[in-house]
């Protein structure tokens, strides 16, 4: 096999868009997963559904994934955020000509958009399933010996292989990390009034309840998906509840808002944590998405981040090779780790304060909650800086995030 | 294979070995030749804006010396001819001392690029012709800066670039690469003659006695903040481009 300029280890929805983005620039990338393309693609393999925020969309849209995901994402309009059913909100809406704050996709969608672009790419090598058994690195080059015997060489190596990156943990790279000790159920429901377009976070004692809007289907009906969080020791009981009673648990807090409601997912749960790398580089070496950092579902940023990740990584890679220098050089996983440390951090922090803030039960915190979200509605820079936040815009944008190739 | 082959091979396997440590320290981004590392990318930057103006090459072209040859000339380990090379030149990396031809071999080849070094002076090479002939911080050591630009001329092809870079004759260069940089170890002692820099009038004269044209002249700068980077200022060390 002929040597790779990058080889990503982990195809999901960083990794594979990370190789697009490369292969658009004349950059040679292996993208290298265990999983099995078809059963990934399946349906009910991940029923959940991500909020992209419009910059990462633009990037999405600039490399050439955008054409696939026609008609499949629901404009987010605005965000509401209420303090259990309390009438006070706080709404997000961005004015007329700044366009949706974000679109919201089946995960399914997005991966099959994004595994039509792959298979399409030029010099993007897919090697999926193939499974990684010996990583090398070295000031040299890099190596990865796959379970066939196989093996692929190449400058730089990319850890995306999620919240449990084993290449991150060969590195010795520390983890900041706690549990939230809190679990999301995650659904798709269809429901009887149609949304608006309008994304809910609705914040009990609890946790978190989340409505998020996605497209009608084929029949035509309204249809949502549901991150609700719940205490990790009432999760067995809430997941072991029938459709029946779980319908009408939903409808209960959502304040009937939709009106009736059916679930039309199998659902799933996955346990929140944060985690945050202590560094994003080492020899060779950079990580993008969930291996670099991880948080709470709650806003959405998730996948965002490590779209920023893949947008402010192509545009060091780029750049840097335009001038001939080698991808793996260690001036520029400098400048990628100086351009991302900050911004993800602060992402992360801010998303862990708020469910923090909404996590403390009680009449005092909850007046707090309610002057923060008064002040916070009528204070136009504060909210002004939400919304940049939730469109995926502080910081130095990288130019695939402005929907310009580099 | 014939028996003197044989016998080269194994002096180019015990060789291998040494040079591969000595490649290790050029190579390595925070060992001694950090500071070459750092000076790379406004290098590579400054030629890039240049084969773009000249050649009309598009900004977004990831190996756009493609089809052209590159001759290095004072190459070191290759810290600019294996760039060149990505670029897609046929790099020829010329250099005196043939311990750096060979560091610059074995790195070249483990990092798969066919890159054609030789050890010699300026002279080997006379007779060829390369569209791009650089010569970076060389001139402030060699014994005759006009003849060594007139046998650099000579490698011009038509259409031909020469881009050469060397430190300024000011109070400031000797303060800094001979006073800070050889003083406090960042450049190991007796790298520099101060009295040997060239002045870019000097150099201007040179490159218009061997019959180019003298088309830019670019400073290269230095701060703690910002690093090396291009400038305006000539002070310190600069760029200087020629066409025939
Ligand atoms: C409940 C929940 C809801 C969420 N909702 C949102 C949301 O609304 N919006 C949002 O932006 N984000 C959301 N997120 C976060 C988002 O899903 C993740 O940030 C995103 O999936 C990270 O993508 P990734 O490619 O980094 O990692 P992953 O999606 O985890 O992909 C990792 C890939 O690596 C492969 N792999 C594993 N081991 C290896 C190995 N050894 N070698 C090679 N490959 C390997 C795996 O097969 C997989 O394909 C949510 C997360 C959760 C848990």
């Amino acid at each position: 096999m002929e040597r790779q300029d990058v080889i990503i280890l982990g195809g999901g929805l960083v990794g594979l868009t990370l190789g697009i983005a490369l292969a658009r620039h004349g950059i040679r990338a292996a993208v290298i997963d265990p999983a099995d393309p078809d059963k990934v693609l399946a349906s009910g393999f991940d029923g959940r559904a991500s909020a992209v925020a419009s910059a990462p969309w633009r990037m999405l849209d600039a490399i050439g994934v955008g054409a696939h995901l026609q008609g499949r994402g629901c404009p987010i309009d605005a965000i509401r955020v209420q303090d259990g059913l309390s009438p006070e909100s706080l709404i997000f809406e961005p004015s007329a000509d700044d366009g949706a704050l974000g679109h919201m996709f089946e995960n399914r969608d997005l991966r099959i958009a994004l595994d039509t672009t792959a298979r399409a790419a030029d010099g993007l090598t897919l090697l999926r399933p193939a499974r990684p058994v010996d990583v090398h690195r070295d000031l040299d080059g890099v190596r990865v010996t796959l379970a066939d015997g196989r093996e692929v060489e190449g400058s730089l190596l990319i850890g995306a292989e999620g919240r449990q990156s084993p290449t991150r943990e060969a590195a010795g790279i520390t983890c900041a990390r706690w549990s939230y000790d809190h679990v999301a159920m995650i659904a798709s429901i269809a429901h009887e009034k149609p949304h608006g377009n309008v994304a809910y976070e609705i914040f009990y004692t609890t946790g978190p309840f989340a409505i998020l809007p996605l497209v009608d289907d084929a029949e035509g009906r309204h249809r949502s998906a549901l991150v609700w969080t719940v205490d990790k020791k009432h999760a067995p009981a809430m997941l072991g509840l029938p459709d029946r009673a779980y319908q009408a648990e939903a409808e209960k807090r959502m304040g009937g808002m939709l009106g009736k409601v059916s679930l039309i997912s199998p659902r799933s749960s996955y346990p929140l944590g944060f985690h945050h790398a202590a560094r994003i580089t080492d020899t060779r070496l950079a990580l993008v998405g969930d291996a670099a950092h991880g948080i709470h579902p709650i806003a959405g940023q998730g996948v965002n981040l490590g779209y920023r990740d893949v947008a402010a990584l192509t545009e060091v890679l780029v750049e840097g090779m335009r001038l001939g220098l080698d991808p793996g050089d260690a001036q520029l996983l400098a400048r990628y780790q100086r351009w991302r440390s900050l911004d993800s951090f602060m992402v992360a922090a801010s998303t862990d304060g708020l469910t923090r803030l909404f996590g403390i039960p009680g009449r005092t915190a909850r007046t707090v909650r309610r002057i923060g979200l008064g002040a916070v509605q009528r204070l136009g820079p504060l909210k002004g800086r939400f919304m940049a936040e939730a469109r995926g815009e502080t910081g130095k944008l990288p130019r695939l995030l402005q929907g310009m190739a580099i | 294979m014939n028996a003197s082959a044989q016998q080269h091979g194994s002096v180019v396997a015990e060789e291998a070995a040494h040079f591969g440590k000595l490649a290790a320290e050029w190579w390595d981004p925070k060992g001694s030749s950090a500071m070459l590392h750092k000076l790379n990318p406004p290098r590579l930057r400054h030629i890039r804006a240049t084969i773009e103006a000249q050649w009309g090459i598009a900004p977004e072209e990831l190996r756009p010396l493609t089809g052209r040859r590159a001759a290095d000339v004072g190459c070191g380990a290759g810290l600019l001819a294996e760039p060149l090379a990505r670029m897609g030149a046929a790099v020829t990396g010329i250099d005196a001392a043939p311990e750096n031809v060979a560091v610059a071999r074995h790195h070249a080849e483990k990092q798969g690029l066919a890159i054609d070094y030789r050890a010699g002076g300026v002279e080997a090479l006379a007779g060829e012709s390369f569209d791009l002939v650089t010569s970076m911080e060389v001139i402030e050591h060699v014994a005759d800066p006009a003849a060594f630009v007139a046998r650099l001329a000579a490698l011009l092809a038509p259409n031909g670039i020469m881009i050469l870079s060397t430190p300024n004759r000011t109070p400031l260069s000797k303060l800094a690469m001979i006073t800070v940089a050889e003083g406090l170890g960042m450049v190991p002692k007796g790298t520099h003659d101060w009295r040997k820099f060239v002045t870019p009038e000097e150099l201007t004269g040179h490159v218009e006695a061997a019959g180019l044209r003298v088309i830019d002249r670019k400073g290269l700068g230095f701060s703690p903040a910002a690093g090396f980077h291009l400038s305006d200022n000539l002070t310190l060390d600069y760029f200087l481009t020629a066409i025939r």
